[in-house]
């Protein structure tokens, strides 16, 4: 190993420093739209939410000059989009799914637009923190460069499988998702719950949107995000609306995510955008083998327009 | 609690409605009613549906804003504009519709309810506040267990329980019984008449079972059509004097007298399971025969798998396994062989089972005979004529109220839905009937008509089998009775000879 070559290692190593780097946006975005799914709300307008997080967050971090403004940014972004679209559904028969496609289309129209500026300038992106030190082989080294957002989002699945069980909020947030009568019988206003739900579930989406453009590609275009906001909705989905298994899956398909780009750095080219289809080939997997047309999904917030 | 506001004293106390008046548009719910409750007593409101029962309640719970009328509550005049001041005097009430949250657990749920729940929840200290709490109380529910795991019996102690939790003295009870299998309820009403008795709680239950009021109720109150039709003192009232206060002068259709004797095996369920939503196994290897001119009655719970049954002969749910047959031929439930058999559904509630609520009553009315002669030419072009002029003749003869035949069927009150039904299903001639709490929510004139029709299709030869929850219609109806307990016959014999002390026994399933 002298000659820092470590062979075939390349490929897991590559795929783990993928789940990491991959893996935060879905993370980011799958946790908000958890928090939003479980007040009994489906927000599929999350996509334009990211692109829209990473286009302000890129902006704003060159015009201050500091990436965490931009994050901050972002997150705001995202939470007014969240207060949008909360808004028009709380109108009397409106559907969720309608909406968020709207304003999903909304979303990345209105980024790309105010984002035409944006593609020349070079913004200041996050620092990472580098856990590979020990290590000389400078494969390692890249794959353990993991950006402090990754962290604070791993935190936050803990807190949030956390905070739905012990803290008024989270309970309150559950009952309105699975039974807005008894919500309302006990002089909660579900619609309240629902916009708060829903802008917490913006401001994570935006902030996920904001690790595209300042970290990883790192830089704002318009081809930044291809779909990750709406394929983090489906891992809530895949994920049994659990903040943990939200955590694993986005691992799961960040590390699938990176394989094609693994295997071609090895020399392994034929084939290559067949890999690179391997997040999706794998969520068809999964949902095929634990989808049933006999049963509902367990652990579906009962409110769902999915569920009902 | 409203702040400035002196707590309720404690013990229990009554609650006056006076002059209660409410408008919906030009709909007078409440006509001028007067509603008076005792402290310390256990009033019962009875009516037909629609009467004005739940609309009075709801203006004392503060759901409703009467458009006339004072409440006074506990001697004192109060202004109720929502739930939450109604909490805050001490005034609870349990829906007919279960308000627990499924997904949750009962101690959950419980703390839930709480108007001061804490921003971070102390599980362990919690805990131990519930269990000292239940230990107090006069029945048992499982904290740690969730709510869609327990049974209806259980779910309803826990609305009861959870009131008492949040020091409710005074109770509303939206037909509290009607999930529960008589000695359930006998112990429910039972408790709550001790703390009653105690000086603890007042008691106000919206009920149509006499059996219930004259073993429980101290005074009762009777509406008709929104106007105070009666009250008084139990003690000095018959079941008969209270229903005549309550259906007035309406003529009921008389049920013809059960003729003839039972024929040939029409319909046979051989070793028939289903699975529920969930994928559990709700109707567990069930066998039975039906003959022609025999109403078979299941009886049980709600809950113990007689929905998935029902299902699986209405064609909604495959079976897992097992055999349906019609006379002798396998039956899978599909438009040709229900045709062939002449099958009727009368599935429970009929508006999402065997409506589509947006097209009119004349289409709803058709839907099994649309695509042939007269109703259509050709199997493709419809004629409309003939659909109105079936439609006027079923809408004249089952007595539905609505106001074209071209009205949807949404917009027609749960009686004249299921009369609908009932003139598509029974208007021809019937082989085997299938029905499903038929008469649920229904009034008085809705129930005495279906079941005259479900007697009649038997004495003209069906075999019926007839699904319910309310215990009197199947003793009434059914020649033999069968209890569902989870998902399985646990108990049969002929209705005449039926025990009801053993039937309750099994469908509480000891």
């Amino acid at each position: 190993m002298a000659d820092g070559s470590i062979g075939l290692w390349t490929v897991p190593l590559a795929v783990l420093g993928g789940a990491i780097r991959v893996s935060t946006p879905f993370l980011f975005v799958s946790l908000g739209e958890c928090i939003t799914e479980r007040s009994g709300r489906i927000n599929l307008g999350l996509e334009g939410t990211l692109v829209m997080g990473a286009m302000s967050a890129y902006g704003i971090s060159y015009l201050t000059g500091s990436p965490w403004l931009g994050v901050l940014a972002a997150g705001i972004t995202g939470a007014l989009l969240g207060a949008l679209h909360a808004g028009i559904c709380s109108l009397p028969r409106v559907n969720d799914i309608a909406v968020g496609i709207a304003l999903m289309l909304f979303g990345t129209g209105l980024a790309f637009y105010l984002g035409k500026p944006l593609i020349e300038p070079t913004a200041p992106r996050l620092p990472a923190i580098d856990f590979g030190w020990w290590s000389d082989v400078p494969q390692v080294r890249a794959a353990l460069r993991v950006n402090v957002l990754f962290l604070i989002g791993v935190a936050l699945a803990p807190i949030l499988y956390w905070a739905f069980r012990t803290t008024r909020w989270g309970l309150l947030i559950r009952t309105a998702g699975e039974s807005s009568d008894a919500a309302r019988a006990m002089g909660h206003s579900v619609l309240l719950i629902r916009l708060r739900a829903t802008m917490v579930g913006g401001f994570l989406a935006g902030i996920g949107g904001s690790f595209l453009s300042l970290f990883y590609p790192g830089s704002w275009n318009e081809g930044l995000s291809s779909g990750q906001g709406i394929t983090a909705v489906a891992l809530v989905i895949f994920a049994r609306w659990d903040p943990l298994l939200c955590l694993w899956a986005s691992l799961a398909f960040g590390g699938a995510a990176a394989l094609g780009p693994a295997l071609q750095s090895v020399g392994v080219t034929s084939g290559y955008h067949l890999f690179n289809a391997a997040p999706y080939i794998l969520t068809l997997a999964i949902m095929i083998i634990t989808c049933s047309p006999k049963r509902t999904l367990t652990g579906a917030p009962a409110e769902l327009s999915i569920t009902r | 609690m409203i702040i400035g506001e002196p707590p309720p004293p404690a013990g229990a106390f009554g609650v006056d409605a006076i002059a209660m008046t409410m408008r919906f548009g030009d709909f007078l719910a409440l006509d001028d009613v007067e509603l008076k409750v005792r402290p310390g007593s256990f009033h019962a409101l009875l009516g037909e549906n629609g009467a004005g029962k739940s609309t009075l309640v709801k203006c004392i719970m503060g759901y409703y804003r009467a458009t006339e009328g004072d409440i006074i509550v506990g001697g004192r005049e109060q202004a109720i504009s929502n739930p939450k001041d109604a909490h805050a005097l001490g005034l609870g009430m349990v829906y007919q519709h279960f308000t627990l949250v499924p997904a949750m657990t009962v101690a959950e749920n419980l703390v839930l309810a709480r108007d001061d729940v804490p921003a971070v929840v102390n599980w362990p200290k919690e805990m131990k506040e519930l269990e000292a709490f239940l230990a107090r109380m006069p029945f048992k529910v499982p904290l740690g267990a969730k709510v869609s795991d327990i049974s209806a019996g259980e779910r309803q102690k826990c609305e009861i329980i959870k009131q008492l939790y949040l020091k409710r003295r005074f109770l509303i009870l939206d037909e509290p019984t009607s999930v529960l299998t008589p000695a359930e309820a006998d112990e429910v009403l039972g408790m709550l008449r001790d703390m009653v008795v105690k000086g603890e709680l007042t008691i106000l239950m919206i009920t149509h079972k006499f059996r219930e009021v004259m073993a429980f109720a101290d005074d009762v109150t009777i509406l008709r059509r929104g106007k105070l039709a009666g009250a008084g003192k139990v003690a000095e009232l018959t079941p008969d004097a209270m229903a005549r206060t309550m259906i007035g002068a309406e003529e009921l259709t008389v049920q013809p007298p059960r003729t003839g004797e039972a024929g040939k095996t029409r319909l046979e369920l051989e070793k028939v399971r289903a699975l529920d939503d969930a994928g559990a196994i709700a109707v567990h290897d069930v066998s039975l025969m039906v003959r022609a001119g025999e109403i078979v009655g299941i009886a049980g719970v709600s809950g113990n798998g007689q929905r998935q049954l029902v299902e699986v002969l209405a064609g909604q749910r495959e079976a897992e396994s097992g055999e349906v047959r019609v006379a002798g031929e396998p039956y899978h439930a599909g438009r040709e062989e229900m045709r062939r058999h002449k099958m009727s559904l009368l599935p429970e509630e009929p508006l999402k089972n065997a409506c589509v609520g947006g097209m009119s009553v004349a289409d709803n009315i058709a839907f099994r005979e649309f695509d042939r002669a007269p109703f259509a030419s050709l199997g493709w072009w419809l004629n409309r004529g003939a659909f109105r002029d079936d439609a006027n003749r079923k809408i004249g003869q089952y007595k539905i109220k609505t106001r074209t035949p071209d009205t949807p069927i949404a917009a027609l009150s749960g009686g004249n839905v299921q009369r609908a039904v009932l003139a598509r299903e029974l208007g021809g001639n019937v082989e085997v009937l299938i029905a499903a709490n038929p008469c649920f929510g229904l009034d008085f004139a809705a129930v005495a008509q279906i079941h005259a029709e479900i007697m009649a299709a038997r004495n003209r030869g069906a075999a019926v089998l007839l699904v319910s929850e309310d215990l009197d219609e199947l003793l009434e109806l059914s020649d033999r009775l069968v209890v569902m307990f989870h998902g399985e016959f646990v108990y049969e014999a002929r209705t005449s000879e039926a025990d009801l002390t053993v039937v309750g026994r099994h469908m509480a399933g000891h």
